[in-house]
């Protein structure tokens, strides 16, 4: 299965209440808090498109935009499957 | 259908709480919509008070918001006049089982057929930090300043023993596990009853000192377990996740309809 690469990763600002969630799961530290207390995108290299970001944001305010198409489904590492 | 097609985005931002876990019942939900593929036409959102309630809101469905404690009544009037509709019914824990443990319990008893998500921040988050029937022995909240003495429901024995065909158990830190639940909640042809571990951190979560709102997801990743799990024999206080019942019964559109028939044949 091929990997999927980023495309574009969206915050809507208006949107984020700053809450930190998606900086916390993040499993490669790509986010952080700006002065504002708005969640973005500071290495955005080392993202790995597994969306834990977007699919805990309790705002709606994150958008991962992958590159393989149809393949929205990522493996789920982060959320404990299996026996965690 | 991309998830914002699925929400009143007028309505946005909205107004749960920082960290609220409330908006990720709210993720799950859209998303297990949007893989179902469900016509937004065809489905009915009903649900009573409480910051939970709020969720009607925000979905583009047709959506009911109505007492506190009394949505699945409300719902059960919606099916049994347009039985091909999805109904979904989400409720806060004092909303489903305060002052709604009896529709609750006999909803769960008929098998009528929709969906009822229990939002348990385990307090009444909406009127200021309450003790809640699902806040358990030994918790802080605003009405029990020296610790609670109540001790809590188990969700899922309740609809269990109730009669809900369908139980299950997740947390906002499971959203994948959240998703598919969602997905066979409604799926199920019967009552079925989700129960979803969210974090107040407003409330529930300052009073008890648990930390921020990634702190209380910290909780549910760590003091829960996939049923079956060797983990929960070697700690027995691990709650357990998934589904616990999964059956079929008559259901009680279905059997209303046959009624009508057998009376027109006399
Ligand atoms: C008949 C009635 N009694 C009491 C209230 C006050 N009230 C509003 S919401 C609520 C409880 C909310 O708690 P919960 O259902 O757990 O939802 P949450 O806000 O925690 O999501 C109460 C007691 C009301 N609105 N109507
Ligand atoms: S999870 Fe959402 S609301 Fe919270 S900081 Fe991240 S983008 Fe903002
Ligand atoms: S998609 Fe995954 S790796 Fe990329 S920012 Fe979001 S949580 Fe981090
Ligand atoms: S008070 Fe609690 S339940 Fe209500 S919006 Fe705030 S965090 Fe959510
Ligand atoms: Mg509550």
């Amino acid at each position: 299965m091929a990997k999927p690469a980023l495309k574009e990763h969206r915050i809507e600002r208006q949107w984020c209440k700053g809450c930190g969630i998606c900086v916390h799961f993040c499993p490669k530290k790509v986010l952080e808090m700006d002065e504002e207390d708005k969640a973005f995108a500071a290495r955005l290299e080392d993202c790995i498109c597994c969306r834990m970001c977007e699919l805990r944001c309790p705002d709606l305010a994150v958008e991962v935009i992958c590159e393989t198409s149809g393949n929205n489904e990522t493996p789920d590492k982060d959320q404990g499957g299996g026996n965690a | 259908m991309a998830l914002k097609d699925y929400i009143r985005q007028r309505f946005f931002p909205h107004i749960w709480c920082p960290g609220c876990g409330h908006g990720i019942i709210l993720n799950g939900l859209l998303r297990a919509v949007d893989t179902m593929g469900l016509d937004k036409k065809n489905i009915v959102m009903v649900s009573g008070i409480g910051c939970s309630a709020r969720i009607s809101g925000y979905v583009d469905f047709h959506s009911l918001h109505t007492l506190h404690g009394r949505a699945l009544a409300f719902a059960t009037g919606v099916k049994l006049s347009k039985p091909e509709l999805n109904v979904i019914v989400p409720m806060g824990d004092g909303d489903a089982l305060a002052i709604g443990g009896n529709h609750f319990i006999h909803a769960a008893r008929r098998n009528i057929e929709m969906t009822a998500i229990v939002m348990n921040n385990r307090v009444y988050g909406m009127t200021g930090g309450q003790f809640s029937p699902l806040s358990g022995y030994g918790t802080m909240a605003t009405t029990v300043p020296y610790g609670n003495i109540d001790h809590d429901f188990d969700v899922v024995d309740l609809a269990t023993s109730a009669g809900a065909t369908f139980v299950a158990r997740t947390s906002t830190y499971h959203v994948h596990e959240l998703a598919e639940l969602i997905t066979k909640a409604i799926n199920h042809k019967g009552f079925s009853v989700l129960e979803v571990l969210t974090q107040c951190p407003t409330y529930f979560g300052r009073r008890n000192r648990i930390g921020d709102a990634s702190e209380m997801m910290e909780v549910y990743k760590k003091n829960t377990v996939r049923i079956g799990s060797k983990k929960k024999q070697e700690n027995p206080d691990l709650l357990e996740r998934g589904i616990f019942v999964q059956k079929e019964l008559p259901e009680y559109c279905r059997e209303y309809d046959n009624i009508i028939s057998k009376a027109r044949q006399k």
